[in-house]
């Protein structure tokens, strides 16, 4: 009853603590920590939420989550008999935990396919220029710059984007993009993308994934900085947000601004560094959730 | 692929290895890509005899606005989650961003 009720409280400290931090200033301060942070809020709320309604439910068994369960799949019978609520809670939790399995699986799955589908059709149609080796080129009036991830992620730009930016501002761009090859930011963004999926209606899904893909642009823009003018950098960002080549759909719009500015303004004037303590202290907040939610499924208190 | 595109009529694999006239491309390596390409839907084709007539399923164009459409996320879902260098915005908030253009260039 106490691991069902702790987890519990664990599933809901991590619901409104996303909750706070979709509106956390600090962040464009340390984007990695940020993000780390994320992973580790949406790990443990996964395995508390359904972690809690499974304690409660192996209960009668009288041993830890994990145990509990395994005793139920080997058809033991548990020491106490069960009852409708026990029973009940049983079936909520599993179908629960299968749900989230199953659609985190199904979202990634499709997510790999459409890569692969826009990868094969990159690879018939864009072309390569010998301004900008190893850049693929796409034969498009309107700016666009980004990645395809993969094994072997493809950096691919737009003529459109190429008549756009000056040579300093396209070399800034490039150096972002190959910042996320390099710290394959897309493997952070893939479970965030499937969340977000799988929960279409949350709007905290929402917004943390929003702010964990701002995030990874502006870790992305700390990289480029070393290697290029951060001015350059800003500029280009800007360049880009005015261009609207491409008709604007409905909705979403705002955001999109705020996030240019709001990098804009950090590669511009950087705020200084978070302080150690603050650091340390968030680093030892994502170590305890990612621990203690998989050590309760373990143990019974 | 351009080939097929160029031509606008539906071609047989060997009419395509006919016209690849800078590689010298064994008629099976042309048939293999071909059939690979169908199988994908990046191509119909249609019997003719005994030689199967190909042609792309979609104009280059229609493709090229694809690619657009999702590198610049306007496809409604986040399907492909690519990592985009930033998005264009509209209205009051493209000027919000030009005047920050025009400042940061002036300095």
């Amino acid at each position: 009853m106490i691991t069902a009720a702790v987890l519990a409280a664990l599933a809901t400290a991590c619901a409104v603590g996303s909750w706070r931090f979709t509106t956390a200033r600090w962040t464009s301060r340390a984007p990695r920590l940020a993000i780390i942070l994320w992973q580790s809020l949406g790990v443990s709320w996964g395995l508390a939420t359904t972690g809690a309604m499974l304690a409660y439910a192996v209960q009668p068994y009288g041993t830890g989550v994990l145990h509990g369960l395994i005793a139920f799949a080997g058809g033991e019978a548990p020491a106490q008999a069960w009852d409708p609520l026990h029973v009940l809670a049983l079936i909520t939790g599993l179908t629960a935990l299968a749900v989230l399995i199953a659609v985190l699986l199904t979202a990634g799955v499709q997510t790999l396919r459409a890569r692969r589908r826009h990868r094969m059709l990159l690879r018939i149609i864009a072309h390569d220029d010998p301004g900008v080796p190893g850049v693929r080129v796409l034969a498009h009036p309107g700016a666009a710059a980004y990645c395809v991830p993969g094994l072997r992620s493809q950096v691919v730009v737009s003529e459109g984007a190429l008549k756009l930016l000056s040579e300093d501002e396209l070399k800034a761009v490039l150096a972002h993009e190959a910042a996320h090859v390099r710290e394959r930011h897309d493997l952070v963004l893939l479970p965030f993308a499937a969340l977000r999926r799988a929960l279409p209606w949350s709007k905290v899904v929402a917004d943390a994934q929003a702010q964990v893909e701002l995030l990874i642009e502006m870790a992305a823009d700390d990289r480029a900085r070393r290697y290029c003018s951060p001015r350059r950098l800003a500029t280009a960002l800007l360049r880009f947000g005015t261009a609207g080549a491409m008709p604007t759909p409905h909705g979403t719009l705002g955001v999109h601004a705020q996030h240019v500015m709001a990098r804009v303004e950090r590669l511009v004037q950087p705020l200084p560094e978070l302080a150690a303590s603050t650091r340390y202290g968030f680093i030892a907040l994502s170590m305890t959730l990612v621990t203690a939610t998989p050590f309760l499924w373990i143990i019974q208190l | 692929m351009d080939i097929l595109w160029a031509e606008n009529t539906p071609l047989t694999a060997r009419e395509v290895g006919k016209l690849i006239a800078d590689r010298d491309l064994a008629p099976t390596t042309v048939m293999t890509v071909l059939d690979r390409l169908t199988r994908k839907g990046f191509l119909q084709r249609t019997r003719d005899g005994r030689a199967w007539r190909y042609e792309p399923a979609e104009s280059r164009d229609a493709y090229i606005a694809e690619l657009m459409l999702e590198a610049l996320d306007l496809t409604g879902d986040r399907s492909a989650a690519l990592t985009r260098f930033a998005q264009a915005v509209s209205g009051r908030e493209a000027e919000i961003l030009r005047r920050a253009l025009t400042e940061l260039e002036e300095e």
